[in-house]
């Protein structure tokens, strides 16, 4: 083709002009089977690059290889929404000068949108693209549905390069990267492993004490007030979460409620609800199974969104304004109902901030599940390790052992109390735990700052400490 | 004395192993060391002298069980350890 974009790595890489101490991006759509941020450092620090800063949407285990780069001076700062495995751990104990920025991901679309965080090259892994650089997240090797953490990049970074192992005739329409914002194609051999990338609907969980808090969660949602035709919803994908999906499903029916949309990261059980006409239409920003990502690529009211349409704080209208209900997950919940997504009670860091921050705040109510202590620790406790989402933005917080309404909500505490639901004060469930398991002994951490907690204004939230 | 265990390594468990000893030792590798690893051992030296146990070598490898738990598979180690069944009396 004339004008084709499809050069090797190494010379992408030389057009892009990229220079040491500059910012490149990655995005995590394939999740814990991604090739492209290795291969491409790899490549980078062959090169002879020094002192890069590494922006990604996210980062997990299979992204360990970056501590040998970060040993060698190659990556010297990190912004991510989460950091786990041999990476998050070497991290934690104080690998790097520079602390990393964790931002959630409404809050990372905001600071590339508004300049706080400029990106100099964005290197996007694609299912599939063409050669002018039309690119996907379906295509003959792997899918992984919606690109819509990459978007920001792409619109917004000053140089773009798609990977992609399907390079496919001109034009790849519909597409998600626009060719438009695209200087480079690269043909890789590989951009992840297909079955990491998109495993097969997530199981329902048999664990009882799963199916007890999405009970309950269940309960809060339909009797919260916000249970009425043309509702909206978010869920994660933890056990509890998706069970509580199944019995709304059943009330939905019973009452014949249907929903206006739901959004975020989607499931096979979300597209369920939605072809059985109980859900309009599905905004979706990760589609987070195969079922989900096969689903966005033929249903026409299964939408792709941006991590800025998806959950800015700072465009009006970003999706999660539009929210009635979010059911998330935590780490720890404190007395003053600020939650910790981010680091767990040994002081290492091992998960991320999503959009936890973003849904919490915008949505009209938002539900924290979480059982009172996982094995010896404690889930509801005094003090959060490390501050995620502040606690004005928490509404309800559903324990097995009882569920605690945000003092901030009397009217939706009434509620519940008149539907029967055992409504405690949150300072019971940590006195409740604390008698279970004793008092634990403070963690010790150092006085090196290892990371940073961004609220989703951009504001500093938290400062994380070394452990020793 | 002889040699015995109780428990598994599931989460929400402890392995127990033990054997002779000379005093109570207690070498103990826990998911929950940093924040639990001084009141564990505490449980399980308190277990063993309840038992009127004053020497042993225990290797204890916790997987964040509660102090109940950590109670019953000491004492059932001990008694697999010493044959003397506590619970007929």
């Amino acid at each position: 083709m004339r004008n084709s974009k499809v050069v090797s790595l190494e010379e992408a890489i030389r057009r892009s002009g990229l220079q040491n101490g500059q910012t490149i991006s990655f995005h995590h759509h394939f999740r814990g089977g991604d090739k492209v941020v290795n291969m491409v450092v790899d490549k980078l620090a062959q090169m002879g690059f020094k002192d890069l800063k590494l922006a990604a949407s996210s980062l997990s285990d299979v992204h360990a290889p970056l501590v040998e780069h970060i040993k060698n001076g190659v990556i010297t700062g990190i912004s991510t929404s989460g950091l786990r495995g041999a990476l998050a751990d070497a991290i934690s104990h104080g690998l790097m000068e520079e602390p990393v920025v964790f931002r959630s991901h409404g809050g990372r679309g905001s600071a590339i949108a508004n300049g706080e965080l400029k990106i100099d090259v964005a290197f996007l892994g694609a299912c599939s693209s063409d050669e002018l650089g039309n690119a996907t997240g379906h295509g003959a090797n792997s899918i992984c549905g919606s690109l819509g953490y990459a978007l920001p990049d792409a619109r917004y970074a000053s140089h773009v390069v798609v990977l992609t192992d399907d390079l496919v005739a001109y034009p790849n329409m519909p597409q998600s990267i626009s060719a438009a914002d695209v200087e480079s194609v690269v043909v890789v051999d590989s951009v992840g492993d297909s079955t990491k990338i998109a495993a097969g609907a997530i199981r329902d969980s048999k664990n009882p004490r799963d199916i007890l808090l999405a009970k309950q969660a269940a309960k809060v949602i339909i009797n919260s007030g916000y249970f009425q035709d043309g509702f909206s919803i978010q869920t994660g994908t933890g056990g509890a979460s998706l069970a509580a999906v199944k019995y709304i499903r059943e009330e939905m029916i019973n009452r014949g409620i249907k929903a206006s949309f739901a959004l975020g990261g989607i499931t096979a059980h979300m597209v369920k609800l939605h072809q059985e006409g109980l859900i309009g239409t599905l905004i979706d920003v990760q589609s987070f199974d195969k079922v989900a990502a096969e689903s966005i690529a033929v249903d026409p009211a299964h939408r792709e969104v941006s991590a800025v349409e998806y959950a800015s704080g700072q465009h009006l209208g970003s999706a999660t304004h539009a929210l009635d209900i979010v059911i998330l997950s935590a780490l720890e919940v404190d007395t003053d109902f600020n939650v910790n997504v981010l680091v767990g009670s040994d002081g290492i860091i091992r998960g991320a901030i999503g959009g936890h921050q973003d849904t919490a705040a915008d949505s009209a109510l938002s539900i924290i599940v979480c059982p009172l202590l996982r094995g010896r620790i404690p889930c509801v406790v005094p003090h959060v390790t490390t501050l995620i989402t502040p606690g004005p933005s928490v509404d309800v917080v559903v324990t097995e052992y009882g569920i605690a309404v945000n003092p901030g909500r009397p009217e939706i505490a009434q509620r519940l109390k008149e539907a029967g639901l055992k409504v405690v004060p949150i300072t019971e469930l940590a006195a409740k735990a604390s008698s279970i398991i004793g008092k634990p002994d403070p963690l010790p951490f150092g006085d090196k700052v290892v990371g940073v907690v961004m609220n989703r204004d951009g504001s500093v939230l938290d400062k994380i400490y070394n452990i020793q | 004395m002889k040699n015995a265990t109780a428990g598994t390594l599931e989460s929400g468990d402890i392995l127990i192993n033990i054997g002779p000893g000379e005093g109570l030792q207690v070498n103990l590798q826990s998911s929950v060391a940093a924040q639990f690893g001084r009141q564990i051992k505490a449980v399980i030296t308190d277990t063993l002298e309840g038992l009127g146990i004053k020497d042993a070598c225990v290797e204890a490898i916790d997987k964040g069980a509660l102090d109940c738990t950590i109670r019953a598979r000491v004492t059932a180690a001990a008694v697999r350890a010493t044959g003397k069944d506590v619970w007929k009396d």
